[in-house]
Formats: C-alpha cells, sequence, structure tokens
C-alpha cells in the first residue's frame, strides 16, 4: 500500500513499517539536493514534527513526520549519495522507517489517484 | 504568481519562454534557474560559457560639474584609486560611510570621452541609496546620469571569449578589468572583461530594446546556457566573492571585510577618503574581526546566519554566505571570524540546526580564478 500526504510525502506501508521518502513533484520543485540530515533511529515523532532536512543547493527544507510513530531504520546512503532523492526519489532515495503507532492512521492521508488530483491542483 | 509590483528587466519575456523560474530579487522579478536546475547551470558556466541577466544592477555616468575629473570627487568617498584610471579601464571600489563602513561595493570605469565622464555599475538593491547618497555628499561636484533605458548582460566562462568574438574579435584584445565600445549585431555596446564568477567573461551594457536580440543570438551557441541567480551565487561564492548586504554591510570596514586590495597604496598614504581614521588604524593595528573562508569537514551546508563557534564551543562569529559549492563538490561558506582565529587551519564548529559541524579556516577562493590578464601595452 502507498500512500501520499499534502507536504509531497510517501510511505510505502507493510505491516505496521511506512518507508517514507518525497515524491517527484517534491524532489523537482527542491532541485539538486546536496545534503540529508537524517533522524536517530530509536527517535519517536509525533505527526508534523520536524524529522528531517532536505537541503538543496539553494535552501533548506523541512521533512515532518506523515504520522506518529518511531524511527526503526534510516538510508544511510543518502550520506555519500544525498542526489538519490532526485534520481530515485521513489525507491532508493527514501529518507526512513517509521513503526507506526497506530496503523489506522493512515486511513488520513491520501492514495495515489488522490495525490495526483491534488498535484495536478496546485499548478 | 508573480507580485504584480515587481519590476521586469528588458529580458523578462525571455525568462519566461525559456523556462525561467521567477523570484522576487531586489524588487524585480528574476529567474532564480531555468529547466537545467542551479547544479547543472553552475557547472556549465565553469566549463563552458554561461549567461546572465543583470540588468537589475544599477548603472550610470558620473559627470564633472565643472570641467575637473569627475573621479576626484568619487574619491571622497571611495578609497581606491580613480583619478589614476586611464580611459577604457575599470576598477573595484568601495562606497564608504563616514565611519569606515561599506555602503556598496561597486565598479568604475573610466570612458573614453573627451570629458572624462565614468561609467559605474552599483548592486541593485543599493542604487537608490548609492545614488541618494552621490547627490548629498558630491551633488555640488558631480551629476549623477542613471542609464534606466540599458540593460545588462554578463557571458562568463572559458568559452565566453570565443563565443563572443564570433560577434567581434576585438574582444579577445581586452584584458581583465578593461572595456570598450563594441559593436555587437549592429549594435554599439560598452564591454567589458569582467565578471562576479570567477572565470574569465565579459559584461555587456546595450539599450533595452535590443538586448532580446542579442541574447538569443549568444544562446544559438551550444556552448551557452542561460544562468539564474541560484547559480550566479554558488559562483561567486566559490570566487570568494562578496555579496553586498551580506558578507558586508554599513558597519563592516574593508579591513573587516577582508578587501583591502580594494585600497589604492598612495591612498592609504593620503587617508584623503571618508571613513579613513577608523580604516587606517584597523590596517595598522589588525581589525577586531575579519571575513575568511569557512570548509566545513562534513557534507551539511552552512547557510547564512549560522553561528560560530570556537573549539570550546563558545560562539565566537557568524556565516555570512554559505552554501553547496558545485565545482569544490561540498559545502563552502565565508563568515566573520574574531582576528585570532583569522589563520588557515584554525578549527572552528558551525552551529548548523543547533548541532556542531567542524569546519576549517579555509582561503578564498575555493577555486581557481581564471582572469585574463593583458599585459600592459
Amino acid at each position: 500500500m502507498i500512500k501520499f500526504t499534502e507536504e509531497h510525502e510517501w510511505l510505502e506501508v507493510e505491516g505496521d513499517i511506512a518507508t517514507v521518502g518525497i515524491t517527484d513533484y517534491a524532489q523537482k520543485a527542491l532541485g539538486d539536493v546536496v545534503f540529508v540530515e537524517l533522524p536517530e533511529v530509536g527517535a519517536t515523532y509525533d505527526k508534523g514534527d520536524e524529522v528531517a532536512v532536505v537541503e538543496s543547493v539553494k535552501a533548506a527544507s523541512e521533512v515532518y513526520a506523515p504520522l506518529a510513530g518511531e524511527i526503526v531504520e534510516v538510508n544511510e546512503a543518502l550520506e555519500g549519495e544525498p542526489g538519490l532523492v532526485n534520481s530515485a526519489a521513489l525507491d532508493a532515495g527514501w529518507f526512513f522507517k517509521l513503526k507506526l503507532a497506530n496503523v489506522d492512521d493512515l486511513d488520513e492521508l491520501m492514495d495515489e489517484t488522490a495525490y495526483n488530483e491534488f498535484v495536478e491542483g496546485l499548478d | 504568481m508573480t507580485d504584480d509590483t515587481l519590476l521586469k528587466t528588458p529580458l523578462y519575456d525571455l525568462h519566461v519562454e525559456r523556462g525561467g523560474k521567477m523570484v522576487p530579487f531586489a524588487g524585480y522579478a528574476m529567474p532564480v534557474q531555468y529547466p537545467l536546475g542551479i547544479m547543472k547551470e553552475h557547472e556549465h558556466c565553469r566549463s563552458k560559457a554561461g549567461l546572465f541577466d543583470v540588468s537589475h544592477m544599477g548603472q550610470c555616468f558620473i559627470h564633472s560639474k565643472d570641467g575637473s575629473d569627475a573621479a576626484a570627487a568619487l574619491e571622497k568617498l571611495m578609497p581606491g584609486a580613480l583619478q589614476v584610471l586611464q580611459p577604457g579601464k575599470m576598477r573595484y571600489t568601495l562606497l564608504l560611510n563616514d565611519d569606515g563602513g561599506i555602503e556598496d561595493d561597486l565598479m568604475v570605469t573610466r570612458t573614453h570621452d573627451a570629458d572624462g565622464k565614468l561609467y559605474v555599475v552599483v548592486n541593485a538593491a543599493c542604487k537608490d541609496k548609492d545614488y541618494g547618497i552621490l547627490e548629498e555628499k558630491l551633488g555640488h561636484l558631480i551629476t549623477v546620469e542613471p542609464l534606466e533605458d540599458r540593460a545588462l548582460i554578463a557571458l562568463q566562462g572559458p568559452k565566453a571569449v570565443d563565443v563572443l568574438a564570433e560577434l567581434a574579435p576585438e574582444v579577445a584584445d581586452l584584458g581583465f578589468m578593461e572595456a570598450t565600445a563594441v559593436t555587437l549585431e549592429g549594435v554599439v555596446c560598452w564591454v567589458s572583461r569582467s565578471g562576479y564568477t570567477g572565470e574569465d567573461g565579459y559584461e555587456i551594457s546595450i539599450p533595452e530594446g535590443e538586448v532580446k536580440a542579442l541574447a538569443e543570438r549568444l544562446l544559438r551557441s551550444d556552448d551557452v546556457e542561460l544562468i539564474g541567480l541560484g547559480a550566479r551565487d554558488s559562483l561567486r561564492l566559490e570566487a570568494g566573492l562578496c555579496l553586498s548586504g551580506h558578507d558586508f554591510d554599513a558597519t563592516v570596514s574593508p579591513v573587516e571585510a577582508a578587501v583591502t586590495f580594494a585600497l589604492g597604496k598612495k591612498r592609504r598614504e593620503d587617508g584623503d577618503f571618508a571613513g579613513a581614521a577608523r580604516i587606517l588604524k584597523e590596517l595598522s593595528e589588525g581589525p577586531a574581526k575579519v571575513r575568511v573562508g569557512l570548509k566545513p569537514a562534513g557534507r551539511a551546508p552552512a547557510r547564512e546566519g549560522t553561528p560560530i563557534a570556537d573549539a570550546d564551543g563558545n560562539e565566537v562569529g557568524i556565516v555570512t554566505s554559505g552554501g553547496f559549492g558545485p565545482t569544490v563538490g561540498g559545502p563552502v561558506a565565508m563568515g566573520f571570524v574574531p582576528a585570532a582565529m583569522a589563520a588557515e587551519g584554525t578549527e572552528v564548529q558551525l552551529m548548523i540546526r543547533g548541532k556542531a559541524h567542524p569546519a576549517v579556516v579555509a582561503k578564498t577562493p575555493f577555486i581557481e580564478q581564471r582572469y585574463v590578464r593583458k599585459k600592459a601595452s
């Protein structure tokens, strides 16, 4: 199952673990990513908390927790190769894995069709 | 999307046609990047040639009111040797206040006109302020004639000379910081070999109605890409060049800003410019703080406003410009530290989002400048 937020994050969910990254729309808007600051494994966040920072050549942008949960893994490949966020936003460019505090919270998020409609409405 | 109150340069339509992402900058709608993206635009400029619209900058002529040299008047507020400028020679200088602070940095060129009038280019965000200061303090000696009907473009990079020489071979004969009138595509332009990237290149002043055709002609070359403000900033940062209002402001002296190369030797001896008392004292005794280059050890960019701490964690300074240097392949920054910590290799910590990131004081430019200097003839 894949879900999306209005902050242009995607969540690929297996059981209660969500792999989180930013969407193609987001990486295009950011431009060339040069650095990603990832959270600590074991840290817990509420929905909307600042979890990570993604820096393009021009500016730094925050990544927010799409739902409440605990960080169980981070994508260490981004430390050496932050450009994966641009080149492979939806797979190798993932940021972190979140153990969801409440799987039912996923119902609040958009599915792919709803997200695509949301993005079309932005331009 | 774009605020209607923003001014447009004569190349606004070209920017939009070519996919420029327009943002407000110094009161103008300017392209921060084009579809190529900041990183590739930066790299293209360093390897081939980049075309910049800098029409938002302030171009003016400075005329003498009484037949004396207008440069003598400017020297009251500027510490560079300007009276000695021969026709076609330009100089980087500073507009100082009475406290020795830098109101702006600017380029002054002696024209070939019989009256020896000067062609001056000031920063976009400062033009009203600068013209006001010149009128207020020197208005009895000089007249400022803003050139509002002229555009300004820059062609920068190792291929700039070949591209421009196709239109006018004589531009290859100009040396760094020299300027002359050149006919490009049938239009008389004022062309200088100068820029803000650390690369060889040219700046071209042209009547606003003619600039789009010239820009399109230059863009027909496979070697030329449009470059937006984003890459303009990363290029000048790698070149160690100051951004007015950021790397210095009206409280910062030329000694603190580490632009003492702009203080003419004889001008220092004579001490006859605004703020000379403070500036000469700092030259002899050393300033309290000074602008240095900073090279972070890791990959996190340290942006403007990032606190600088010493090895013990005491906050001692602040980053004034910083980001990612595509040619360097990592983050680079500039900022102010106490003079005692200004030596190359001094270890500091950059407090990025509250976390300490190690960095060292580094020499600038971060890249090799590739200006083309010609022997005096």
